[in-house]
């Protein structure tokens, strides 16, 4: 007992029980009923599309860090979280090669190259999908529901609207995982239930898509239940790195995301902005962090 | 009023229904002469020489200082200088006892008939902040009465496995009363308002009996949240007072001491036993018989777990208080000082220090901080070596209560970069104010 040697550390010495991988295994988790709905409404091509995209987006990863002789952090699971949601944002006819392409984009270009994991300013997801929409227009933009469908485009961009039960069940065109508000509502109330989001981003971002749309004359309900903007509220707009972690920034940040997202629906050119909207505030939320953080408790202005 | 953020911790207050077991007398007690925050005390006894209980070893006339008194009867074997926890180099007398348990002759109870006489009471009892802080009691006490309004108890002890003010609140009720009458009549303050954590619903009643005849006295349920006894936080749970960046509680009439304090001065004014013997909890994974004990001040750790059944589990981690802000002892010979509320054994799984990994901002540090600071941007400014952006960030505010690095998934030992921010922030100041004189 004498010669025991004892641990000495900085306090404190007990720590809460998660971590980086835990909270990324539970976006995983809440990913799955919008996983397995994209399976189910699009056909086993959806899984061929998210299997390419995992696995590129981990072998990128870690080829990168093994090449750049840094720490390998694909057990962190970020890089499997990435590579779901990009799938769930492409369609499911999108070439395999071009998926891949993808997938190389988010973590090479937009993680790793700046630093890797939260160094990232831009949502690695989206920055890839809309370079994808840019490199492959003809390819991200075939909405049909099957693979051997004839191509059709999705309610955003002027097809016939779908009942309200089709459009918050799935049965309509467009990306993977965007189209069934069911399962995405159910994943979302997993990550709050789990404290690793909270109401405030996707709560306000609805609210505002459904107001603002109201306002400007169009379906609230349509517009929050078509294009991408469940989605994003609750998996793209609520990534850690790339928005703002105050509760008021987060108030700010789904409100810009929702009044882009609409203006570029109604007056853009492109039939969807959610993405848009997001990069966009993604670029504002050093800005926003800065102006909502809190008041030191008896802080006193020098 | 809004609530201050915190954590809900595991509460381990395993020995909470634990009455304090008086241990039996070490072999040898080491009397630190700096138990204290201020002066160290110097010794007065020279090697040779016989001691008995409660008999001067140490003082200080000049400062901020608190006298040492023996905890045993025994011969002094040397006198020596070694390192505290803080990594001071200070002195220490080791007395050999003969466990007579012999006391003093110049133990008997002072005469406190007036402030002065009260006070003189309160620094000759050796007393210092028992909660942990181990500020001279007497100097707090000195303050100017007209600036005091009100006394806040602190009964919060919100550390997990800690329960020595428990104990104190459940088995001595009666002396926090007494105490706090003493306080009132020489302060005079009519307010006294006690702050205990709902999870002590003991504590709450016994002391509510104990209170019933005193004018004036209240007692406040607090959250049961850490940290609630962090003094700003105790202050603005009870009072709905905000002690400012900078300021002492005395700046917004208060005066906060701990339970276990306001029992030692009732009990130095009615026995005149100075403070030579302290209740700890001692639990933990490794230990084999968790257990509150009495012990006299400067046994070594290694005795008060011997007393209690030894190690079950090979101890990796001892902490001297909480495992919120406890310090880890690098020898198991160190002894327990006069704040001494807790010796934590942790055994290889409880002691493990988790691997830190990137932050990913997921900005939960600033979500939990009581005073709302953000580690996040603390952490970047440091790496920047941006003292403006640290003074803005006010991380002078931080009270290193753990809070943030508790909740990091990343496992960044926030609390250590938030001291070296603080430290190089001061230093920064003080450069910038001789700037300024010199023109």
């Amino acid at each position: 007992m004498d010669n025991n040697v004892l641990l000495v550390s900085p306090s404190p010495h007990i720590r809460f029980k998660h971590s980086t991988t835990t909270i990324m295994l539970d976006v995983i988790i809440a990913l799955c009923p919008a996983l397995i709905a994209s399976v189910i409404l699009f056909g086993l091509r959806a899984l061929a599309v998210i299997a390419v995209c995992v696995s590129v987006c981990v072998l990128s990863e870690w080829l990168f860090e093994l090449i750049c002789k840094r720490d390998v952090t694909v057990g962190d699971l970020s890089a499997v979280v990435t590579g779901i949601i990009l799938a769930l944002n492409l369609p499911v006819r999108i070439p395999l090669w071009q998926a891949a392409v993808g997938s190389i984009v988010a973590i090479v270009v937009v993680k790793q190259l700046f630093g890797g994991i939260g160094c990232n300013f831009a949502n690695p997801a989206i920055t890839a999908r809309i370079v994808m929409v840019l490199s492959f227009s003809a390819t991200m933009s075939d909405f049909s529901t099957k693979v051997d469908a004839i191509s059709s485009a999705t309610p955003l961009s002027g097809g016939e609207m779908p009942s309200y039960l089709d459009l918050f069940l799935g049965r309509h065109g467009g990306s993977l995982g965007e189209t069934c508000a069911l399962a995405i509502l159910i994943g979302g109330a997993y990550l709050l239930i789990r404290h690793v989001i909270t109401w405030h981003t996707p709560v306000v971002y609805i609210g505002t898509v459904a107001l603002f749309s109201l306002a400007l004359g169009e379906d609230p309900l349509a517009a929050i239940l078509t294009g991408g903007v469940m989605f994003g509220a609750f998996f793209m707009a609520t990534d850690y790195s790339t928005t703002p972690h105050t509760k008021w920034g987060k108030v700010v940040f789904g409100l810009g995301c929702g009044l882009i997202t609409v203006l570029i629906r109604v007056f853009g050119s492109y039939p969807e902005g959610v993405s848009f909207a997001i990069l966009f505030m993604n670029i504002l939320t050093p800005y926003i962090g800065k102006w909502t953080r809190k008041k030191v408790f008896g802080g006193v202005k020098k | 009023m809004f609530r201050l953020n915190g954590i809900h911790l595991r509460h381990n207050k395993n020995t909470a229904d634990m009455p304090p077991v008086r241990m039996s007398v070490p072999q040898k007690v080491v009397m630190q002469m700096s138990m204290h925050i201020g002066a160290p005390a110097v010794p007065c006894v020279k090697v040779g020489d016989e001691v008995k209980v409660g008999q001067l070893i140490g003082e200080n006339g000049a400062g901020l200082c608190s006298p040492v008194y023996s905890s045993v009867s025994g011969k002094v074997k040397k006198i020596e200088e070694m390192v505290a926890l803080n990594g001071a180099h200070i002195q220490a007398v080791v007395i050999e006892s003969d466990g007579e348990q012999a006391v003093c002759e110049s133990v008997k109870p002072p005469v406190v008939e007036n402030r002065e006489q009260f006070l003189e009471a309160v620094k000759a009892s050796g007393i210092v902040g028992l909660g942990g802080a181990g500020f001279p009691t007497y100097v707090k006490l000195s303050a100017d009465v007209s600036k005091i309004d009100t006394i806040v108890v602190n009964g919060a002890e919100c550390e997990p496995y800690i329960t020595s003010d428990t104990r104190t609140m459940i088995d001595d009720a009666d002396g926090v009363a007494e105490g706090i009458a003493l306080l009132m009549k020489y302060l005079e303050v009519n307010r006294v308002v006690i702050g205990i954590e709902k999870n002590k619903p003991k504590c709450i009643s016994a002391m509510k009996k104990a209170i019933a005849s005193l004018a004036g006295v209240e007692i406040k349920s607090l959250p049961s949240v850490y940290p609630q006894g962090g003094e700003k936080v105790l202050v603005y749970h009870t009072l709905g007072r905000v002690i400012k960046e900078g300021a002492l509680p005395l700046d917004c009439g208060v005066v906060v001491i701990n339970c276990t304090t306001v029992a030692a001065i009732a009990k130095y004014v009615k026995t005149g036993m100075p403070l030579v013997e302290k209740c700890v909890t001692v639990d933990g994974s490794a230990v084999a018989e968790p257990k509150n004990i009495i012990a006299p001040i400067g046994t070594p750790a290694k005795d008060v777990f011997e007393f209690c059944g030894g190690f079950k589990a090979e101890p990796t981690k001892i902490l001297l208080g909480g495992p919120m802000m406890g310090v880890p002892l690098s020898d198991i010979g160190a002894p327990i000082t006069k704040q001494t509320n807790a010796l934590i054994a942790l055994d290889k799984k409880d002691a493990v220090v988790p691997k830190s990994t990137a932050c990913i901002k997921c900005g939960k540090c600033a979500a939990t901080c009581p005073f709302g600071l953000s580690p996040c941007d603390i952490s970047a400014a440091m790496k920047a070596g941006d003292m403006e952006a640290l003074e803005k960030l006010k991380v002078n505010v931080c009270m290193e209560c753990g809070c943030c690095a508790y909740i990091c998934p990343a496992k960044k030992d926030i609390v250590q970069n938030h001291k070296i921010a603080k430290a190089r922030l001061r230093k920064y100041q003080m450069a910038k104010k001789e700037e300024k004189k010199n023109g």
